[in-house]
C-alpha cells in the first residue's frame, strides 16, 4: 500500500528535505483542517436548519406541543387559502416595488454625479454611504417620528405646502411609501457607489465618439453608460430584491404600541417576515405553519430574482440594438 | 484614467442637497437626544443640539424596562467575537480555497457560494429549536456561534488570496522548509491584512446591527444586545421620546465611529465590488 502510494507523482511537486513524509501529508491534509470550520459549523447551522425547515414545515408543530404529527402538505394549502398571507405578499411586493424602482434610479442619477471632477470626493462619497452604517432598528424608529401624524417632521411640510396630514402608520398605501422612504435613505448611497465603480470603468473614447456622432450629455448617459452598466444593474437589482423581499426591522419597529408585529392594526404593513414571525413565534407558536411561511417566501426571493434577470435583460438588449441598428 | 467633465455649479448643489438628505436624520437623532422631551412637539423642529444630553444618558441607564447598559455590553461581546472568528477562518479557508490544491475543491467552494444565497429566514426556526435543545436559548452563544464564519467571508479572502499571493511566494517559502501553516502565518496572512481589515469591519457593522436573529432567540428582557434594547425603549408606553433618541444615537454612534476612521477602506471595498448587503 505504502509503497504504492509514494509510486504515485505528489500533488504538489514540493522538493522534500529531511522530513519528506510528514510535509506530504501536511499539503494534503491541510487545506482539508483550513476549510473545515466553515463546513463543521455550516452543516449544523446552516444545512441542518434548512433541511428541518421543510420538515417541520410538514407538521403541525406546536411549541407547547408534546408531540407534532404529520401532516403532510397541510400548512401549504392552509397557509394558500388564508387571506393575511396574501395580505402580507402585496404588502411585500408593494414595499418591494415602490422602494426598488427609485432606488436604483436614484442611485444611478447619484453615481452619475459623483463620476465628475469633484473637489473633496471622498467627503461627497462618505456622505451619501453614511446612511448605511447606521442601525437600522435605530433608524426604523427615527423615522417612525418623522412620519408622525401629529408632530410628524413630514406632516408639518405638507402642511407649509397647503396639504393635508397624511396618516403615514394608519393608511396602508402612506405606511408603504414610509417603509420605503427608509429603505431607499439606506440603500441609494450604497448602490450608487457601485454604479460608480462600474462607470469609472467605461472608456472615454465611447463619450467622444457618440459626442461626435451629436449626442448631447443626456442622450449619452442612456446610451452609452446604462446599457454598459447593464451587469451592474440587474446586480443592484437582485441584491436590492433579496434585502426587500426580506424586510423585517424597518417594518416592525416603524410600529410600536400594541402587536407591532402585526404592522399596524390592520396589518397596514405587515411583511412576509413578519407574518412568519407572528405565527412561527409569539403569540402563536406555531413552528409547521411558520415553517411553510418561510418556504413560500423563499420560492418568491427565487422567482421574483428570476423575473429580475430576464426583464432587465430584455431590457438592456433591446435598447443596445436599437443603438446598433441606428 | 482619462479626464472626467468638470463638476459644475449645478452639479455639487444636487450633491450638497443629495448629502443633506443623507446626514439630516442622523444629525436630528443626535438633536433630540440632546434635548428635554418638549423637542419632540416644537415645530418648526430643532436643528441645533440643547444640554440635556447627560440628562437622557442618566435617565436611559436607569431605565429599568431597557437593560441599556448590558445590551450594549452584550452587543460589544458578541460583535468583536464574531469579528475575530469570521476573519480569522475566512483567511484560513480563503487561502485554502485560492493557493492549495486539493480533492473537491471546485464543488465545496460552489456550496459556500450558494450559501450565500439562503436568506436568514429560512434558519429562523430550526435554529431555534436547536438553541432550545442545546439550552442556548436567552443566552449569548446562541446568538454568537451560527455567525462564527460567514460564506462571504471565506469568499471574499479566496478572491483577494488569489491575486494578493503569489504562487512563486509559496512555492519559495515552501522549498525553505515551511510548512503549510507557517506560510499562511508569514506568507499569506500579511499580504491578506487589507482584506482582512474590510471584512473584519463589515462583519463588525452587520453583527451590531443585526435584530432577526437576536428577536427571535433572546427573549429575556434582562439579556438583551443593544438593539433589542431599542425595541424595549420604542414599544414602551411612555413617550419620553428624548430618552429613545438618546438610545439610538448611542447605538449608532460605535457604526459611525468606525465609518469616520475607516470610510476611506470601506468604500474602496464597496467599490472593488467585495461588499455584499
Amino acid at each position: 500500500m505504502t509503497v504504492q502510494l509514494d509510486a504515485r507523482p505528489p500533488v504538489v511537486p514540493a522538493p522534500q528535505r529531511s522530513s519528506g513524509r510528514l510535509s506530504r501529508l501536511d499539503t494534503q491534509l491541510s487545506p482539508y483542517l483550513y476549510i473545515a470550520p466553515f463546513f463543521l459549523l455550516f452543516a449544523v447551522f446552516g444545512v441542518y436548519p434548512l433541511a428541518y425547515t421543510f420538515w417541520v414545515s410538514l407538521h403541525d408543530w406546536d411549541l407547547l406541543g408534546a408531540d407534532h404529527p404529520f401532516v403532510g402538505a397541510e400548512n401549504y394549502t392552509r397557509l394558500l387559502a388564508d387571506a393575511d398571507f396574501w395580505h402580507a405578499l402585496v404588502n411585500t411586493l408593494g414595499i418591494f416595488v415602490i422602494s426598488t424602482v427609485p432606488q436604483l434610479l436614484a442611485a444611478l442619477w447619484m453615481a452619475n454625479l459623483l463620476n465628475r471632477g469633484l473637489r473633496a470626493r471622498t467627503g461627497w462619497r462618505m456622505a451619501v454611504l453614511v446612511p448605511n452604517v447606521t442601525s437600522t432598528a435605530a433608524v426604523a424608529i427615527v423615522f417612525g417620528v418623522i412620519f408622525g401624524r401629529e408632530f410628524g417632521m413630514i406632516n408639518w411640510l405638507l402642511d407649509l405646502v397647503g396639504l393635508d396630514a397624511i396618516g403615514w402608520k394608519s393608511n396602508r398605501f402612506a405606511s408603504w411609501v414610509a417603509i420605503s422612504a427608509m429603505v431607499d435613505w439606506r440603500w441609494t448611497g450604497y448602490n450608487a457607489l457601485i454604479l460608480l465603480a462600474a462607470m469609472q470603468a467605461i472608456p472615454r473614447d465611447l463619450y467622444e465618439a457618440a459626442a461626435i456622432d451629436g449626442a448631447n450629455r443626456v442622450r449619452q448617459f442612456w446610451s452609452v453608460t446604462v446599457p454598459l452598466l447593464k451587469p451592474t444593474i440587474i446586480f443592484c437589482a437582485i441584491i436590492a430584491t433579496i434585502g426587500g423581499l426580506q424586510l423585517f426591522t424597518e417594518p416592525r419597529l416603524f410600529h410600536s404600541g400594541t402587536n407591532p408585529i402585526r404592522g399596524g392594526p390592520m396589518r397596514e404593513s405587515q411583511t412576509l417576515t413578519m407574518y412568519m414571525f407572528e405565527n412561527a413565534f409569539a403569540p402563536h407558536y406555531n413552528f409547521g405553519y411558520g415553517s411553510a411561511v418561510a418556504w413560500l417566501l423563499f420560492a418568491l426571493i427565487a422567482i421574483v430574482a428570476a423575473v429580475n434577470v430576464l426583464l432587465l435583460r430584455r431590457l438592456g438588449g433591446d435598447r443596445r440594438q436599437k443603438g446598433a441598428a441606428r | 484614467m482619462s479626464r472626467l467633465w468638470r463638476a459644475s455649479p449645478l452639479t455639487y448643489l444636487a450633491l450638497v442637497v443629495a448629502a443633506g438628505l443623507s446626514v439630516f436624520p442622523i444629525w436630528w437623532m443626535f438633536v433630540v437626544a440632546s434635548r428635554s422631551s418638549d423637542a419632540m412637539g416644537q415645530l418648526p423642529p430643532p436643528v441645533t443640539p440643547g444640554g440635556n444630553l447627560g440628562a437622557n444618558i442618566a435617565r436611559l441607564f436607569d431605565n429599568t424596562d431597557a437593560y441599556f447598559l448590558t445590551g450594549l455590553i452584550n452587543s460589544a461581546i458578541v460583535a468583536t467575537t464574531v469579528t475575530v472568528s469570521v476573519v480569522f477562518f475566512s483567511s484560513l479557508a480563503g487561502f485554502a480555497f485560492a493557493k492549495l490544491r486539493f480533492r473537491g475543491r471546485n464543488a465545496m467552494l460552489l456550496v459556500i457560494i450558494a450559501t450565500m444565497m439562503v436568506p436568514t429566514q429560512l434558519g429562523v426556526i430550526p435554529l431555534y429549536l436547536l438553541m432550545t435543545r442545546l439550552q442556548w436559548n436567552d443566552r449569548l452563544p446562541a446568538v454568537i456561534v451560527p455567525a462564527l464564519v460567514t460564506g462571504f467571508g471565506v469568499f471574499m479572502m479566496r478572491q483577494y488570496a488569489g491575486q494578493a499571493v503569489s504562487d512563486e511566494l509559496i512555492e519559495a517559502a515552501r522549498i525553505d522548509g515551511c510548512g503549510t501553516a507557517r506560510i499562511w502565518w508569514h506568507v499569506v496572512l500579511p499580504a491578506l491584512r487589507p482584506a482582512a481589515a474590510v471584512l473584519g469591519l463589515l462583519t463588525f457593522m452587520t453583527t451590531w446591527n443585526d435584530f432577526l436573529w437576536p428577536y427571535a432567540v433572546l427573549n429575556d428582557p434582562a439579556n438583551p444586545t443593544v438593539q433589542l434594547s431599542l425595541r424595549a425603549l420604542s414599544d414602551g408606553y411612555y413617550q419620553d421620546m428624548s430618552q429613545v433618541f438618546t438610545g439610538t444615537a448611542i447605538a449608532t454612534l460605535p457604526l459611525l465611529l468606525v465609518f469616520v476612521l475607516f470610510g476611506r477602506q470601506i468604500i474602496g471595498g464597496i467599490m472593488e465590488g467585495a461588499v455584499k448587503a
